[in-house]
């Protein structure tokens, strides 16, 4: 009896938990790999991955290693794949993705030795320093995305090291999404307290009234919404047009694509998922005890200080955490309604995968940004009072 | 509530404006869309110089919009279909069980809806890569359905609080098979929860954007995608049209919703309908 509960209940759970890992855990699996993965030398450069295996790494490697280089480089080019290792060591460092595709041209040209022709071709054939990179690059994962977005990078020796100035802006762009996500989190906690606080206590037929006013923006899409946002704002839009017609401005004033674009559009999408906690919080806080405090003489201004916020506190938790990460990981408002200065995580991530294809730079701030987002979830349950799925039994 | 009235009354005159404040904050970007979207301009701008319908039969003569609008509706009747049956027989489950860990496996189940979503739409990306399900119809329903099942999982959950497991017991005692039991006597009462997880799992889809922007090519673009593109191209005011018909699908979806949370509630409580709600 009680393995045939089970065995139904395991049948009930697979398919959704089958769902889940094929199509949420496996993904992240293969995102976490991605970050660290490094395929292209080995997969492009096989002959010349074996040939620097044995090399040491001191002064220039053997012969094979550079008539290998030169043969599959050409192979590569041929096959018009050469792209991605291209690509690859360009992002390692800039100017060889020129070297490679010179170098693969000029094969049909060149007579052994290699050594010396490759040299004769390029000097840079003849530093050390390239060679192991190419070494380094033959191994199956490498740490560069994930160091490069907290802005370190690794010399051509393999050492780690900052960043050069250019292209260190990863941990800006980190502080600023954080930035960001604290204020529209500050920003909707503080607006949305006095509206839950006065709907808890309104009659419920008006209580209702203004509930539909929070759910209305809650269902409607966010893209929607930053797209009103996006139409209010513009320079001859609504907002410019009421302002220059009441007098207040004398010429249009900049809305948008800048960071008070992103926060009134943000706060805007986001204020129901901070009211609507927040009010269930309030709604269920016993007036009794508010009547008590009266009956002992607090003055209403203490009543609100000693009673209702104490007791309001798990709401404004729950408010803020669920504000907060929604926040961090924006995307959509910041893209249509914020200038470059104003861009988040998110942007570049999506940056990276679309637009360059660089997929391990934005594997890796994935990784990053869902470690962080795990992080302040962990924080938060231990920190914050009363931040749980409430209300179920198990 | 109650007590010395005219002492407090500019405090509370002042929470009761900022509150107005606030919900008209809250409203009036959705509303000005609406005379925007019956411009019979050029552009959108207030005041409109006259009204007409030009915008929305741009967007429904349009071969693009009318594809992205097929296509959201698709993806959105599937992915529902699919997050119901499946969020729903695992809650079940979970509520059936008898074994340890339950909240973990919940919470487990449970992570696409705390995971940023650019997170998971990059992951995705990477993975349907591998198996050829980027630009597909069915890859975007499968990512949707991930993003959306916990929510069955958890309202089904919850409304399986309420329901007696002695019900069960006496189903079997007269001799109703599991299959019969659960469309008898389980899924009556469970269904305001279904109806709601369904129908937010319809809403998930609908206005999802993120993941589409990643697994979508031009053939699955979906509404969202369609005025993404669109305003990253040219601000028409075909897109503020979009943004009016998309607003009344949500009214429709937001409605639906209270109509069921009303049903159920007049059911469980007949004397105080209408209490807890959100």
């Amino acid at each position: 009896m009680a393995s045939r509960t089970h065995l139904a209940a395991a049948a009930l759970i697979a398919p959704v938990a089958l769902l889940v890992v094929a199509t949420f855990v496996v993904p992240l699996a293969v995102a976490l790999h991605t970050a660290i993965a490094n395929p292209e030398v080995r997969e492009t450069l096989p002959a010349t991955s074996a040939a620097l295996a044995g090399w040491d790494g001191a002064g220039l490697p053997p012969e094979a290693a550079y008539a290998a280089v030169s043969r599959e480089l050409a192979d590569a080019q041929e096959r018009q794949q050469i792209g991605p290792l291209a690509r690859r060591l360009n992002f390692e460092q800039t100017g060889l993705r020129a070297l490679l595709l010179k170098t693969a041209r000029a094969h049909a040209g060149l007579a052994p030795p290699y050594r010396d022709a490759l040299a004769a071709l390029d000097p840079r054939w003849a530093d050390p320093a390239l060679w192991r990179l190419l070494k380094r690059n033959a191994s199956a994962t490498t740490p560069l995305y994930l160091l490069r977005s907290v802005d370190l990078t690794l010399t051509p020796a393999g050492d780690v090291a900052r960043a050069p100035a250019d292209e260190a802006i990863f941990l800006r762009l980190f502080g600023r999404t954080f930035e960001i996500s604290l204020w529209v989190t500050l920003l909707c906690v503080l607006i949305a307290y006095p509206a839950a606080y006065t709907m808890a206590r309104l009659p419920q037929r008006w209580a209702n009234v203004a509930l539909t006013l929070v759910l209305v923006p809650f269902w409607t899409s966010i893209l929607v919404r930053t797209t009103a946002w996006f139409i209010l704002l513009q320079r001859e839009g609504p907002v410019n047009a009421l302002l220059l017609a009441l007098g207040v401005v004398e010429a249009p004033v900049a809305m948008i694509f800048n960071r008070f674009a992103v926060y009134v559009a943000m706060v805007h999408v986001l204020l129901p998922f901070a009211i609507l906690p927040l009010y269930s919080v309030m709604k269920g806080i016993d007036p009794a005890y508010a009547r008590a405090a009266a009956s002992l003489g607090a003055p209403p201004w203490r009543r609100f200080l000693r009673v209702t916020l104490p007791l309001s506190m798990p709401g404004v938790a729950a408010a803020a955490l669920m504000v907060f990460m929604l926040a961090v990981g924006f995307y959509i408002t910041p893209s249509l309604v914020g200038g470059p200065d104003d861009q988040m995580v998110s942007t570049f991530i999506a940056f990276y995968t679309n637009n360059t294809i660089n997929w391990g730079m934005s594997a890796a701030l994935a990784t990053l940004l869902l470690a962080a987002t795990a992080a302040i979830v962990v924080v938060a349950r231990y920190a914050l009072p009363g931040v749980s799925a409430k209300g179920i039994r198990l | 509530m109650s007590g010395r009235r005219g002492a407090r009354q500019p405090a509370r005159f002042l929470l009761a404006a900022t509150t107005i404040a606030i919900l008209a904050f809250l409203v009036a970007p959705i509303v000005v869309v609406l005379p925007l979207s019956l411009s019979s301009g050029e552009l959108l701008t207030l005041p409109v110089p006259g009204y007409s319908l030009r915008w929305y039969r741009d967007f429904f003569t349009s071969d693009q919009w009318l594809l992205a609008t097929r296509n959201s509706f698709v993806v959105g009747i599937a992915t529902a279909v699919v997050a119901t049956v499946l969020g729903t027989l695992g809650a079940l489950g979970v509520f059936l069980g008898r074994f340890r860990g339950k909240a973990l496996l919940v919470g487990l189940l449970s992570t696409p809806m705390v995971v940023p979503v650019v997170v998971t739409a990059a992951a995705v990306y990477f993975a349907f890569a591998l198996v050829g399900l980027n630009n597909t119809l069915t890859g975007l329903v499968l990512a949707h359905t991930v993003l959306s099942v916990p929510y069955v999982l958890i309202t089904v959950l919850a409304t399986l609080q309420t329901f007696d497991r002695n019900l069960l017991k006496a189903a079997a005692t007269l001799g109703a098979p599991p299959h019969v039991a659960f469309v008898r006597v389980v899924l009556p009462s469970i269904a305001p929860g279904v109806a709601t997880g369904a129908l937010f799992a319809f809403a998930t889809s609908f206005d999802e954007l993120i993941v589409a922007l990643f697994v979508a090519s031009p053939a699955q673009f979906t509404l969202p995608r369609q005025m993404f593109a669109g305003l990253r191209e040219f601000l028409s005011p075909t897109i503020a049209a979009a943004a009016v018909l998309l607003i009344g699908c949500s009214l429709v979806l937001l409605a639906l919703n209270e109509w069921v949370r009303a049903r159920a509630n007049a059911r469980t409580r007949p004397a105080t309908a209408s209490e807890d709600r959100a």
